[in-house]
């Protein structure tokens, strides 16, 4: 009892703080925050998945961008009202290609930020969990696919605006986007999803299915062998963090205004990777610690030293693995932990790796 | 026929490289499970390894103006060797040595040595992609070294290339790439099968714990193993420097298609890493070259693109039916 009594202490404690943000911040920095609220939304989807799931996938920014795209697709069309939205135009196309077109109902490409990545992480997960594909193999496999389709995605120029992507959407939902008023009630509203999206994933944590979930990361021929399927289990919680995922990205393209294929490739993949590594795997609150803190680092040292940004991103991220496995969250925790033996039975699982290649 | 011929050619000179960049991932998972990230940052050690040595030593090897023996080239490909294996024990010995037995942390922190290695390239080699030169006998081909230079007729009619049957032409870069990547192949099947070295790589491989009680040394067979897959990526490397310019991002054009190979390969077994190359550089080369005769109407994606996709679906596909890769290795 004490236990869940701390943990809804300490999640009062950050969703208050993010509450409050926004009354310190410029609007500038306010956009940013709203951004990074989604990149934790993004860290703690993964979290689900990798850290309770023990699937380490590198292929979020595909899930991600699928979201955005879904809804860049609506937004460009009602920004450019009766004609055709600008890319097509400069690519020669003179009439809006046939899956365009269900995309000018504002219900319809909500529905799809959902439904795309959710049926796309599906159809993947199934045939990858089906063959009994675990480990670094899953890993491998979702990078290549992540990669491919951003290729897709740039090949296609007349009907995904190739590499610049979807861009210059102004207006959203009848709401100029660039209104501080406005960016300020997207900040609120990502902070809702995030609470929301927290509350889901925590509920599957500790339901009898999350049980399962990491039975299944721990020793899956075992639960195999007690009957269970762990095929379902794993492509269920994979389809789940794709939809949120999804969500995510909607939200970020709403605030950003761009998006295009280099959100999708290997690289910011990985970086949803590193959110969740940095914060603490295997706790869903280190997704959100470890998002915005990492958000708010490359912002600040990449403004002034962009060359050497990514270095210390190398060494930044060389250091966690090796000297914090556990990230922010689990670091602090053992912290605590020390010396009271008493509350040694902690509720958040540890994460547990996955061996070899079988 | 003259297509299938040049195809086939093509299909062979992309599975030359692929398996060279292929062997060091697998046996550095297949004996460690360390998934190396930044094997693609070798390719890259490699290929600049090159360019600096074309630049300051080239002229050591009795190259002029006119005349360039290619010696310093073939020499360089050693050097290429020698540097990014040399860099491959260090990171071997300093980092993963810490991290076995944790393949998925080994994947995180060899990416974040990637980065460093990329953003380390792009302060001392700019930005800006590099140019390395060739031998004369690649660009004009071997008769070059009996013509008369001075002969401006005979020096014109030289080709860069081997005309096999008429309107079969075949590279001299893309044949010295197979011919060496050939070699290579054999140099390391007599390595794993007739040396004591190979012997006990494939003790450690199939049982750590026993090959270590029967007196192997397994941290060494792992950190020459490293060190042998990185040298092997930089002689790809090297060897890139042929077909392209050298840029800091060179390595991760080849790397996501490398992992395919280790993937559908199998993992450890030399046999089913060169199946595997072989079939995904032939089958990327042919499907690309189909898609691109066959009208595209619904996919207005290029065709290599496609192909790349095609790839994919041919590899998940593969794992259905056998999960553990076209050679297994069996262990206990």
């Amino acid at each position: 009892m004490r236990k869940s009594m701390t943990h809804w202490l300490i999640v009062a404690i950050i969703f208050g703080i993010l509450l409050l943000t926004p009354t310190f911040l410029n609007d500038f920095r306010i956009n940013l925050m709203g951004k990074f609220l989604t990149y934790a939304i993004v860290a703690v989807a993964l979290d689900l998945i990798w850290g309770y799931g023990g699937m380490l996938s590198l292929g979020q920014g595909l899930f991600f961008t699928l979201g955005a795209y879904a809804l860049a697709m609506h937004l460009k069309l009602t920004n450019s009202g009766t004609s055709l939205p600008d890319f097509m135009v400069w690519s020669g196309v003179d009439e809006l290609p046939r899956i365009w077109e269900p995309f000018a109902s504002a219900p319809f490409a909500l529905a799809m930020v959902v439904v795309v990545p959710a049926v796309m992480a599906f159809v993947i997960g199934y045939f990858i969990f089906r063959s009994r594909v675990q480990g670094v193999y899953f890993s491998i496999i979702t990078q290549a696919m992540t990669l491919i389709f951003s290729l897709l995605f740039i090949g296609q120029q007349p009907l995904t605006g190739g590499t610049n992507g979807l861009t210059d959407i102004q207006q959203v939902f009848g709401y100029t986007r660039a209104d501080p008023a406005f960016l300020r009630g997207m900040y609120f509203i990502s902070l809702g999803a995030l609470f929301a999206v927290y509350l889901i994933c925590w509920w599957v944590v500790n339901s009898r299915f999350g049980r399962l979930l990491v039975a299944t990361r721990d020793d899956e021929s075992r639960v195999r062998f007690l009957g269970f399927n762990p095929v379902v289990v794993k492509t269920l919680v994979f389809g789940l963090a794709g939809a949120l995922t999804g969500i995510a990205g909607a939200l970020y393209v709403m605030q950003d205004g761009i998006i295009s294929p280099s959100q999708m490739g290997v690289r910011p993949s990985i970086e949803m990777v590193i959110w969740t590594a940095v914060g603490g795997r295997g706790s869903l609150l280190g997704g959100i610690i470890g998002a915005i803190s990492v958000g708010w680092t490359k912002s600040l040292i990449s403004a002034d030293y962009p060359e050497v940004w990514e270095m210390i991103f190398g060494i930044l991220f060389l250091l966690i693995v090796l000297f914090m496995p556990k990230g922010i969250v689990g670091t602090v925790r053992d912290l605590f932990m020390r010396g009271r033996a008493d509350t040694a039975d902690i509720e958040v699982a540890q994460p547990i790796e996955q061996g070899g290649a079988t | 026929m003259e297509n299938f011929l040049i195809q086939a050619f093509n299909g062979a000179s992309l599975a030359s490289i692929l398996l060279l960049i292929s062997l060091g991932l697998a046996f550095a998972f297949g004996l460690m499970g360390v998934i190396n990230m930044a094997h693609g940052e070798f390719i890259m050690i490699g290929a600049y390894t090159t360019y600096v040595f074309e630049q300051e030593f080239a002229g050591m090897f009795m190259r002029t103006e006119t005349h360039d023996w290619g010696l310093w080239f073939l020499c360089s490909i050693l050097a290429a060797f020698v540097v990014a294996g040399a860099i491959g024990m260090l990171l071997e010995a300093t980092l993963l040595r810490r991290l076995y037995g944790r393949p998925l942390d080994t994947l995180l922190a060899t990416w974040g040595v990637g980065m460093i290695l990329q953003s380390l390239a792009r302060q001392i080699f700019g930005a800006q992609n590099v140019n390395v030169g060739r031998p004369m006998w690649l660009t004009k081909g071997f008769k070059w070294l009996w013509v008369d230079v001075n002969d401006a007729e005979a020096v014109k009619a030289l080709k860069p290339f081997w005309e096999l049957v008429e309107g079969v032409r075949l590279p001299y870069t893309r044949l010295l790439i197979i011919g060496l990547v050939a070699i290579i192949v054999l140099l390391i099947f007599y390595y794993l099968r007739r040396t004591s070295a190979g012997r006990r790589l494939r003790a450690t491989m199939q049982n750590r714990e026993m090959a270590a009680a029967l007196g192997v040394k397994s941290r060494r067979v792992d950190a020459l193993t490293f060190g042998m897959g990185t040298g092997l990526a930089g002689m790809a490397g090297a060897v890139l420097t042929l077909l392209g310019p050298v840029g800091p991002t060179l390595g991760t054009a080849y790397i996501v298609d490398a992992f395919l190979v280790v993937v559908l390969g199998g993992v450890g077994k030399l046999r089913g890493a060169v199946l595997a190359a072989f079939i995904i550089g032939m089958f990327n080369t042919f499907t690309a070259r189909y898609l691109m005769t066959v009208e595209m109407e619904v996919i207005s994606a290029s065709a290599a693109t496609v192909a790349k996709v095609l790839v994919l679906l041919l590899v998940v596909a593969f794992l259905q039916w056998k999960p553990n890769g076209l050679v297994q290795v069996k262990t206990r």
